[in-house]
């Protein structure tokens, strides 16, 4: 009756059940992974289209966290003389503004799932998480060459002389991004989710990860904070996660496996929370948009 | 053997009114806090429904739907605007959630709310296709097994590999059709997006979905439009204020959509409100035998049928277009007429003010049966105004036939939409065989 069906989920026994709530903490992914050739195409979409009509193309890939970089070299480096735990200072805040930007690009741009899909998500079911992951992907393609371009920059200060000492910690790095990525999208899918009600928090985004910024030890290291702030400043997850890939490729920094597992764990439960209210969102949020 | 692929229990769907739209923090605050002193709990159950579907600050767009829908069968459903149609078809995509009740559907699933879903004016028609085609439900192995076919019915082939933004409109409805109709679902829900598109191309598309339902496959297809319903479905649900009113065969469901009409036997319709917008409104609407005080409730096709259209205008504009369609049970369309079909000095003056607009139809035209009034407003060469559904009915009797032979006539053996009486001449060709 039917034609044989190249995918399990799509198989004829398939059942869709519509109710009025679904499971709290059903995360859909195997429903994700039946559409993963949308998310493929959504990523290549995001890819394309930005730099679409654009004189400089993908050259702002680096271009962006260059110029950043530059005006901290001059700012902080050179104005406020902060401290870069005896690394090159431009060196010490490429490798920050890099693994930043991978997080605050996927944190804003997820954010913004649900006001800016509402046209689609309005005329068509597929399950809405692979608008965020698609960004993540497509995110990482970026990071990808800013990563390339620091490891040729870390390579040509260690060929002049600079005291950086790549070590064994570059082997987390998948794992370092993976929590990155994790956390921007926990958070990102908890906003997308509350602006479909309240828009004040759309404005906040913006420059709520400006702030975020500063609160993180991008443009500082966390070992010349006091003692006392210490304990704070690493409560936040992002901060065990931007000293330990300082660490590995600078070999300046504080890593730490117990603060990484304790990151680990609170983006854990930020990522599970920020499915799960995107989840019961996604069921009615077009009645309210 | 039949078998149920889709089934709806007691589906309902709530909506809070003034709720809808983006609120701010504060103002859901605030209505918390009402709540907790003890103010009217808008969350609170419901009574019975006595009044219709509004209620207090919300309104039931679905009421207890149910229904099932058997496998290969092509179900029709229709109503007014506002009867719960698009909302049922919104909870059976899956695009929102339905307030109590549920629906089971058995197969895989493919809902067409409207075409070209998702398209990006920067990527390319084949790149389009494949992006609309997976957000459609389809895996990128079944676009590839299908492009040519797609690209094809689209007639597209030489501009395949242009950004769409190049393309023009009918180009872009043409390659997003191609797409929908391609899809391959078990199931597939359908609305009213064959409304769009040119009529040779629609034709095609309807032609798809035949040969969809030909091959085992169920169609739900929500429609306004009646000759479709009527040309494709197999069955036919009509909604009224959130509730399946009737069930049933197409033809009698069709019927009691057209009769729905506010007066069902009366000729007559009156709004205080009226219909339209706010530079003319209709008010009422009146079906009487001309030159009597029209209180007939059958009309006669040898005596002249006055429809009068009491309208009031605002501000007066020599563009306005105000007339009707009169339609058959069946939902076609016998003919349109305006105010101005006639020559320019001829157009009816209109003022500012209530104005009865009365029209006349000859005697000698129709054919015994049911016909329908939808009257149409539009601003010439800009704007409808008011495309309403047909809000009265009246019923005719043939009666203008002086033949002996059509004494025992009516609208069972006398076929026709219009029964016309033509002039026939006989030119004799001689007596001679050869």
């Amino acid at each position: 009756m039917s034609e044989p069906s190249h995918d399990v989920f799509f198989g004829h026994q398939h059942i869709t059940v519509i109710e009025p709530q679904g499971r709290l903490f059903d995360l859909k992914l195997r429903e994700l992974w039946a559409y993963r050739d949308l998310v493929l195409l959504l990523v290549r979409r995001d890819f394309v289209a930005q730099y679409k009509q654009t004189i400089l193309g993908p050259a702002w890939h680096f271009l962006q966290p260059l110029l950043t970089t530059l005006m901290f070299t001059i700012v902080f480096g050179k104005i406020a003389q902060i401290p870069t735990d005896g690394l090159p200072p431009f060196l010490f805040y490429f490798a920050g503004v890099v693994i930043w930007t991978y997080f605050a690009n996927v944190l804003t741009d997820t954010s913004a799932t649900f006001v800016r899909n509402a046209n689609v998500f309005g005329k068509v079911y597929f399950p809405r998480l692979a608008v965020p992951v698609a960004t993540l992907i497509a995110k990482l393609i970026a990071f990808v060459i800013q990563f390339a371009f620091l490891l040729a920059l870390t390579l040509w200060f260690g060929v002049r002389g600079a005291e950086v000492s790549p070590n064994a910690w570059v082997l987390m790095t998948p794992l370092l991004l993976l929590l990155m990525a994790a956390f921007g999208l926990g958070l990102g899918v908890i906003v997308s989710a509350l602006t479909t009600r309240y828009r004040d928090l759309a404005i906040l985004v913006a420059f709520g990860v400006q702030l975020y910024m500063y609160a993180s030890p991008v443009i500082y290291p966390l070992s010349t904070l006091p003692e006392h702030w210490q304990f704070w400043a690493s409560l936040n997850p992002v901060a065990p996660i931007v000293e330990a890939f300082r660490y590995a490729y600078l070999g300046a920094g504080m890593a730490s496996f117990g603060m990484l597992t304790y990151s680990g764990v609170v983006i854990l439960v930020v990522l599970l929370l920020g499915v799960a209210l995107f989840n019961r969102v996604e069921r009615t949020f077009m009645d309210t948009v | 053997m039949t078998r149920t692929v889709i089934s709806v229990e007691r589906l309902s769907k709530r909506y809070r009114l003034g709720v809808i739209g983006g609120a701010t923090l504060r103002e859901d605050l605030n209505h918390w806090w009402a709540r907790v002193r003890g103010r009217h709990d808008l969350l609170g159950p419901i009574g019975v429904p006595d009044h219709g579907n509004r209620q207090g600050g919300e309104i039931w767009a679905l009421r207890d739907v149910s229904f099932e829908v058997q496998e290969g069968e092509i179900l029709g459903v229709i109503g007014r605007n506002g009867a719960g149609k698009s909302t049922l078809l919104k909870i059976l995509s899956r695009i929102t959630a339905p307030t109590s009740g549920r629906a089971v559907i058995r197969g895989r699933v493919g809902s067409l709310l409207e075409v070209g879903t998702g398209f990006h004016p920067e990527l390319t028609g084949r790149e389009n296709i494949y992006l609309n085609g997976t957000i459609l439900g389809m895996t990128k192995a079944e676009v590839d097994r299908k492009l040519e076919e797609i690209v094809e019915f689209a007639e597209m082939a030489p501009f395949i590999d242009t950004p769409v933004k190049r393309y023009s409109s009918g180009m872009t409805v043409r390659l997003a059709f191609a797409v929908a109709a391609h899809l391959e679902p078990e199931i597939l829900i359908v609305d009213e997006v064959l409304a769009v598109g040119d009529a040779s191309f629609q034709k095609k598309c309807l032609g798809k979905m035949e040969a969809v339902a030909a091959h085992g496959r169920t169609v739900l297809f929500v429609s306004h439009n009646m000759q479709s319903v009527q040309s494709l479905c197999t069955r036919c649900v009509l909604l009224n204020r959130g509730q399946p009113e009737v069930e049933g065969a197409v033809e009698s469901v069709v019927d009691a959509y057209l009769r729905g009409a506010e007066s069902t036997e009366k000729p007559i319709w009156a709004d205080p409100v009226g219909l339209g917008d706010n530079e003319v409104r209709l008010h009422r609407v009146h079906v009487l035998a001309d030159g009597s005080d029209g209180k007939a409730s059958v009309f006669f096709s040898n005596k002249p049928i006055r429809i009068d259209l009491e309208v009031s205008i605002q501000r007066p504009n020599p563009a306005f277009c105000i007339g009707f369609d009169l339609m058959t049970s069946r939902g076609e369309t016998v003919f349109r007429t305006f105010n101005t079909d006639v020559p320019p000095h001829q157009y009816t003056p209109l003022s500012k003010g209530r104005t009865i607009l009365s029209c006349v139809v000859p005697t000698g035209l129709l054919n015994a049966g049911r016909y329908f009034v939808a009257p149409r407003v539009a601003l010439h060469g800009r704007s409808w105004i008011l495309t309403a559904d047909p809000l009265i009915s009246f019923s005719v009797s043939l009666a203008h036939g002086q033949s002996a032979f059509w004494n025992l006539l009516n609208e069972a053996n006398w076929p026709g939409v219009i029964a016309p009486i033509l002039e026939w001449k006989a030119v004799p060709l001689g007596n001679d065989s050869r």
